[in-house]
Order: C-alpha cells, then sequence, then structure tokens
C-alpha cells in the first residue's frame, strides 16, 4: 500500500479504510492507527500546547503521549489504537 | 455505571515481559493463585511484542525472539495464570490493591503480594530538532519492524549506542528500506573492550555481527565516536546532522555530516520504568550501571515495602534473559514467602537459577557499559533545546529555575513544568535531572519524581463508564 510496509515476509489482515479529518486513508486491519497514519504520509498528528511546534509519534510503545489524536470523538494515543474500519480521526489542529 | 469488580488473588504480576511472565509461572506451579497484567494485548513485552491479531512474520521469516515470544505465549496459555491483556493499570495502592481499566471497564485486584515487573522506557538526551515528527526512540523502530512489518521512514538515520544500532539498521536494510547512515557514540576500542563480555553470549554475538554483515553488505555508512547534534526540517525530519564526540559523547568540534532523512531512530540507553516501587513508597538507589534510580532489593527482588517484588529491566537494566531469571526468582520467593515452597525446595531451586543469573552479568555489563548515561552529553546540550516535550520548557528556563533556588527534581518541577505534562516526566526525567545534579552535585541529592497516581493518563470516560446523570443517586438535602 505504501513503501513503509515490508513487501514480503509479513502476512497481514484485510484492508481497511478510516477517516482523518475526513480525507479515506487504507491500512490492514490489525495495524495499529499509529503505524497506519506513518505508512499513510500523516507525520505531524498534533502541535506542542505552548510553543504550537509539530509533534508526531515518539516512542510507539504507549509512553510519551506525542500521538494523542481524537478517534471517535475520545482522545486516545494512536499506538494503542487498532485500526477498524470506519473509524473516524481528527487530528488535532497539525495539518 | 461500571462498578469495579473485585478480584482476589495471592498474587498480582504487572507485567508481562519475560520477567512478569516468568514470575507469574514460577509463583503459579508453586501452587499460587496469580493474575497477570499488561498494557498489550498479548504476553511478551517489548522484546517479545506479538504482532497484533491479522498480522503475523511469514514462517521463514521468523527470528529466534518470535519463537521466544510464542514459547512464553504458550506458557501462560497452558498454566493456571489468569491472564488480564490490554490492562492499563492506573493505580496501586494499601497492600495491595491495583487498579486497572481493562476492555470491562475499571478493576480492582487485591492480594498479599505484587511484582512490578514494568519494564524499561528510553533515554534520549535532547539536541535541536528532537521533537520533530519523524524522530523516533530505537525501541520505537523494533516496535514498527517488529509488531507491525514497517520501515520507520523512506531514508532513516540509525544513531546512539549499543547492539539496538546495528539491530535497527539491519532489519530496515533486510526489510528492503534505506539507511543513510549509523551514527554510534561508541567506537572501535569501544566495542573491541566490550567484546569479551559480548562473547559470554555466542548465539547473541552471532547475531550482532550477522547484523553487522549485513550493514557492510549494503554498504551503509557507520560513523563510529558520532552523535546527532541536530535535525533540521520545517514540519518533520527532512535532514540529520551528526558530528564528532568524545569518549564521553559531548561534540568535540570537527566536520558536520549532514544526512537528507525523513526519519530518525535513536536512543541513549535505557532507564527503568520503576514508578510502581516509587509510589509505594519502596526505597531507591541511584544505579547509573543500573539505568537510574532502581528499587533496593536483596537477591530475589523483594524491596524494602513488605510484599513487594521488583524484577526485570523496570528494577534494573540488564536484558531479557536476566530479566525472565530474575523474574523466576521472584516468583519462587513470593511462593516462598506465602508459605507454598519449604526453605530447602526453595533454596535449591533459586540456586540453579542464580547461578544462570550470575552466567549473564559479564554480557549485560558489557552492554550496559556501552549504553551507560553520559553525564558529559547532558552538559553539551544548547540552552535553546527544548528538554520537556509535553510542556516545552527548554534548558535555559530550568537554569533559571536552578538559579532561582530549584533544588531538586520535584521543586524544579514546580517552578517550571518540567515533568507535569501527560508522559509525566518519562521522557524528560533524566535530562533535567541531570541538568539540576550538574548544580547541586549529584543525582542523589536531586531525587526523583514522587510516585503518584494515576500512573499513567486515563481517560475520565474510561473510569467511570457510560452512565445517566438521572441514575446518579443525590442525597435529600438537609431540612433548613
Amino acid at each position: 500500500m505504501t513503501a513503509l510496509r515490508f513487501a514480503g515476509g509479513f502476512e497481514r489482515g484485510a484492508t481497511v479504510t478510516f477517516h482523518v479529518d475526513g480525507a479515506a486513508v487504507r491500512a490492514h486491519s490489525g495495524e495499529t492507527l499509529a503505524a497506519a497514519l506513518l505508512a499513510a504520509g500523516v507525520v505531524a498528528l498534533r502541535r506542542s500546547p505552548r510553543d504550537g511546534a509539530p509533534r508526531g509519534a515518539y516512542c510507539f510503545m504507549g509512553v510519551c503521549q506525542e500521538c494523542v489524536v481524537r478517534v471517535d470523538g475520545a482522545l486516545r494515543q494512536s499506538c494503542q489504537v487498532a485500526v477498524v474500519d470506519g473509524l473516524s480521526v481528527e487530528l488535532r489542529g497539525a495539518v | 455505571m461500571a462498578l469495579p469488580k473485585p478480584h482476589e488473588a495471592d498474587l498480582v504480576v504487572i507485567g508481562a515481559g519475560p520477567a512478569g511472565a516468568a514470575a507469574a509461572l514460577a509463583a503459579s506451579r508453586a501452587g499460587l493463585s496469580v493474575v497477570l497484567l499488561d498494557e498489550a494485548a498479548s504476553p511478551g513485552g517489548q522484546v517479545y511484542r506479538a504482532p497484533p491479531a491479522g498480522l503475523s512474520v511469514s514462517p521463514g521469516k521468523r527470528g529466534p525472539d518470535d519463537d521466544a515470544g510464542d514459547a512464553l505465549r504458550a506458557g501462560i496459555a497452558a498454566s493456571s495464570v489468569v491472564w488480564r491483556g490490554s490492562a492499563r493499570v492506573w493505580s496501586v495502592s494499601g497492600a495491595f490493591r491495583v487498579d486497572a481499566v481493562t476492555p470491562s471497564g475499571n478493576e480492582s485486584f487485591f492480594a498479599p503480594r505484587l511484582v512490578a515487573a514494568t519494564g524499561a522506557h528510553e533515554r534520549l538526551v535532547p539536541f535541536p530538532g528532537w521533537t520533530k515528527p519523524g524522530v523516533i526512540g530505537l525501541a520505537a523502530a523494533t516496535i514498527l519492524l517488529k509488531s507491525q512489518g514497517m520501515i520507520p521512514g523512506r531514508r532513516s538515520v540509525v544513531a546512539g549506542c549499543g547492539p539496538l544500532l546495528a539491530a535497527v539498521a539491519a532489519k530496515i536494510v533486510v526489510a528492503g528500506g534505506a539507511v543513510a547512515a549509523v551514527v554510534d557514540l561508541s567506537g572501535p576500542g569501544d566495542w573491541l573492550r566490550a567484546l569479551p563480555g559480548l562473547a559470554r553470549r555466542p548465539d547473541l554475538l552471532r547475531q550482532g555481527l550477522g547484523w553487522a554483515l549485513k550493514l557492510g553488505a549494503a554498504r551503509v555508512p557507520v560513523l563510529f565516536r558520532h552523535g546527532v547534534v541536530a535535525v533540521e526540517g520545517a514540519e518533520a525530519c527532512e535532514r540529520v546532522v551528526a558530528a564528532p564526540v568524545d569518549t564521553e559523547g559531548r561534540p568535540r568540534g570537527g566536520s558536520l555530516r549532514g544526512f537528507e532523512a525523513d526519519a530518525l531512530a535513536i536512543g541513549h540507553g535505557l532507564v527503568p520504568g520503576a514508578e510502581i516501587t516509587k509510589l509505594l513508597r519502596a526505597r531507591h538507589h541511584f544505579d547509573p550501571a543500573a539505568g537510574g534510580w532502581t528499587p533496593v532489593r536483596d537477591a530475589f527482588g523483594r524491596c524494602s515495602v513488605a510484599g513487594l517484588y521488583a524484577v526485570g529491566d523496570g528494577a534494573a537494566v540488564a536484558g531479557a534473559e536476566p530479566a525472565r531469571l530474575s523474574g523466576q526468582l521472584a516468583g519462587l520467593a513470593a511462593a516462598h514467602d506465602a508459605g507454598r515452597i519449604p526453605l530447602e525446595a526453595f533454596e535449591r531451586e533459586a540456586a540453579s537459577v542464580r547461578a544462570g543469573l550470575a552466567r549473564m552479568s559479564a554480557f549485560a555489563g558489557a552492554v550496559g557499559r556501552l549504553m551507560r548515561p553520559r553525564p558529559a552529553m547532558v552538559e553539551a546540550i544548547a540552552p535553546e533545546t527544548v528538554i520537556c516535550r509535553c510542556e516545552d520548557v527548554t534548558r535555559s528556563e530550568i537554569e533559571t529555575a536552578i538559579a532561582e533556588g530549584a533544588r531538586d527534581i520535584n521543586q524544579l518541577k514546580h517552578f517550571t513544568r518540567c515533568g507535569m505534562g501527560p508522559c509525566q516526566g518519562r521522557m524528560c526525567g533524566e535530562t533535567a535531572a541531570g541538568l539540576l545534579a550538574l548544580q547541586v552535585g549529584s543525582r542523589e541529592e536531586v531525587g526523583y519524581w514522587t510516585g503518584r497516581p494515576p500512573l499513567r493518563p486515563v481517560p475520565l470516560a474510561d473510569l467511570l463508564g457510560r452512565f445517566d446523570y438521572g441514575d446518579i443517586p443525590v442525597p435529600t438535602p438537609a431540612p433548613l
């Protein structure tokens, strides 16, 4: 689907479609939202509250909180959310 | 409204990496009822993280970690351990009550004994541009590679220290990705000195040499004794700048090398995630070789708080196999302390595990030296560099607070908000404490963040569940 997913050696789930600020993004079932966004080229997920500097997923393991986005209306760490068909993601004004 | 559902057990284990899983299994085999909790959906921890449902590594492409992880998961599944995945532990109190948000809502678990096996997180000494999207941890890169089948960027720089450098870079190359450069704080001499220790684990040494050969074959430039000094780019990482460093990681002048790259995977070692032992007010001591502040423990992982055990990299960074053995010891000790294993049998079983652990120490020591904290790097941070990502606190603001009288890490937090954001000081704590130590003399005087719940941010809605305002009981007001 994009250049970042391994070409081979990895079995992937069914294709799913979710929406990022209204735009359709395709990913594979089982991928984390943070990884799916990265693969779709969406790296700036939010802006830092004080300086307004762009921020993206950093630790991918639930520690840093940099990948927090709004998922179906609630703030979630995108590295801890599995993508499913129809997920609605709002970035927090980053892009 | 989702009311807490209490669960009682002889032992609760928090963290299902190699340490926690081994502790749970050892205690369960000895007859204790055990609840094992982890944030991830399956056991394995970071090192043996399972690909999520729907993704899997193809047969023939599997590595030793995939097999070890599957064996760990099979062991838990075949045991009487009660496994609770996707459980976010947000509070530990009393002796002991564990509160966790799980797929069934907020649940409380009670046990007279508790094993904390919470693993480590990465240290990163900041540099200008480290907050830009595209800059990720080395451990983050391994998660993408191992459990998501993804490379971090179209063209990556891999930087920092320790064996993860070669592992990450080689896995990117094998996956067909481009590595612009590997930037290693250590020099060839450091690796040569580490060799006798590394050779004590021939399997791992062979694996490491295999990675190095793959990088050589792909003609990936390796910059020894170099560090990343800047990441440039408008909205994300576009260019990574490296410079020569001295033995302590301090830039020492000399020509800058720039690499076009949309991803930088970087890490400067590991820090024990000892939040639970701090929250329970166990005694801690500062041990740079173990990654920083660690709980004071006996040989079996017993902490200064009765019934509390700490194991694995969350207690002292040593790697996966020592973590497994330390977990096994604590599981045996918990069962012995609960009166389920007689002294003689306990001592016999523990002796063989302790002998195994002792054989690991030379390897762990060699890796630990490569990944040691380097205070001189903290000293060399430029004044306008952001230290606290959550609150955008710069080094110069921290220096101002110190000049105005902040003398320990919690005072510094109050003065500046450094460490007060959603990561709860996990990203900035080591750097902030390092900066303060330069002024007040030692990390011991600086101390550590006071442990407080919630251990991780939890959406209030997850604690409350769905409810109707009309259902909230309102007491009748007292008559006037």
